[in-house]
C-alpha cells in the first residue's frame, strides 16, 4: 500500500506553459519540415524528413505522453519496442534495398 | 472496504496496447519504405498530387488538440474541472475538424478518380497505384484511430462530467489522452512522408 502511495505523491504535474512551449517546438518544427520540403535535396530530402519528425514524435512521448516522468519499467519496454521496430523496418528495407 | 487501485499496472497495460498498435503502423511503414524504394519517382508524383495545405492544416489541428489533451490532465489533477471539460470539448471539436478536413481531402481524390480499384488507378502506372493504395490504407487506419480517440474523450468527458473522473482517479482521462497523443504521433510521420515527399 504504501507502494501506491508514494507513487501517486510523487506524480509529477506538467504545467501548462511547460505544455505550451512543447507546443510552441512542434508547430515551428512542422513549419521547417514543410519549408525544408521545397528543397531539393533528391534522397536526402527523406532523412532529413524522418529527422524532423523524430524530433517532434521525442517531444509528443517525453511531455505530452509523460514518458519522461514514467517509472523504469515503461520506459524499457518502449525502448524495447522501438529496437522491435527498427529492426523490423532496417532488416526489411536492408534485404530489399541490396537483393 | 478500502480497495487499492494499480494505477501503474493500468498504465503498463495501456503501454502494451500501444506498443502493438506502434508495431502495426509500422508494418505499414515498412510497406511504405520498399515500394518508395522500387517506385521513387511515381511516390514524388503522388505526393504532389495530395493537398499540401490540407496536410498541414490537420497536422496543426492534431497537434493542438494533443497539448490541450495533456493540459487537461494537468487540469484534472489540479481539480480544476471546469477547465478540464472545455479542453476536453475543444479537443473533440478538433478531432472533428480533422474528420471533415479528411473528407473534402478524400473527396476531391475521388472525383478525380483516385480511389482503390478506380479505373484510372488499375490501367494506369502499377508505382501510382501502389502509392494511392497505401495513401488509402494508412490514412484510412489512421482516420479509424481518430474515430476511436473522440469516442474515448467523449468517455472521458462524461465521467468527468458524472464526478467519475477526479483528481485523485483520472486512469481513464490519462490513457485516453496516451491514445490520442498516439494518433498524433503516427500523423507526424504520415504527413511528411506522404504530402512532402520529395
Amino acid at each position: 500500500m504504501d507502494r501506491f502511495n508514494s507513487e501517486r505523491s510523487s506524480h509529477h504535474i506538467l504545467g501548462y506553459r511547460q505544455l505550451a512551449a512543447v507546443l510552441a517546438g512542434l508547430l515551428l518544427l512542422t513549419g521547417v519540415t514543410v519549408g525544408v520540403s521545397y528543397i531539393h535535396m533528391g534522397f536526402f530530402n527523406i532523412p532529413v524528413a524522418l529527422l524532423i519528425a523524430c524530433t517532434k514524435v521525442t517531444l509528443v512521448l517525453l511531455f505530452f505522453m509523460h514518458l519522461k516522468y514514467e517509472e523504469t519499467i515503461i520506459k524499457l519496454s518502449f525502448i524495447g519496442t522501438v529496437i522491435v521496430l527498427v529492426t523490423l523496418i532496417g532488416f526489411t528495407f536492408w534485404d530489399v534495398a541490396f537483393r | 472496504m478500502n480497495r487499492e487501485i494499480d494505477t501503474t499496472g493500468i498504465k503498463i497495460g495501456m503501454w502494451i496496447f500501444l506498443y502493438s498498435e506502434i508495431i502495426l503502423f509500422g508494418g505499414l511503414f515498412v510497406l511504405y519504405a520498399v515500394y518508395l524504394h522500387r517506385y521513387p519517382q511515381f511516390f514524388s508524383e503522388g505526393g504532389k498530387e495530395l493537398d499540401r495545405i490540407i496536410g498541414t492544416l490537420n497536422t496543426v489541428i492534431l497537434l493542438v488538440s494533443s497539448f490541450t489533451v495533456a493540459s487537461s490532465v494537468t487540469a484534472v489533477q489540479r481539480g480544476e474541472k471546469k477547465k478540464c471539460a472545455a479542453l476536453l470539448l475543444f479537443s473533440i471539436l478538433c478531432g472533428f475538424g480533422f474528420l471533415v478536413n479528411k473528407y473534402f481531402e478524400w473527396g476531391a481524390k475521388i472525383d478525380h478518380g483516385i480511389y482503390p480499384n478506380s479505373e484510372r488507378l488499375v490501367n494506369g502506372e502499377p508505382g501510382e497505384n501502389i502509392f494511392f493504395g497505401l495513401y488509402y490504407l494508412i490514412t484510412g487506419l489512421h482516420g479509424l484511430h481518430v474515430i476511436v480517440g473522440i469516442v474515448l474523450l467523449c468517455l472521458s468527458l462524461v465521467l468527468l462530467l458524472t464526478g467519475r473522473v477526479t483528481a485523485q482517479r483520472f486512469t481513464m482521462l490519462d490513457n485516453s489522452g496516451l491514445y490520442w497523443h498516439l494518433v498524433d504521433l503516427i500523423w507526424i510521420f504520415v504527413f511528411p512522408l506522404f504530402y512532402l515527399v520529395l
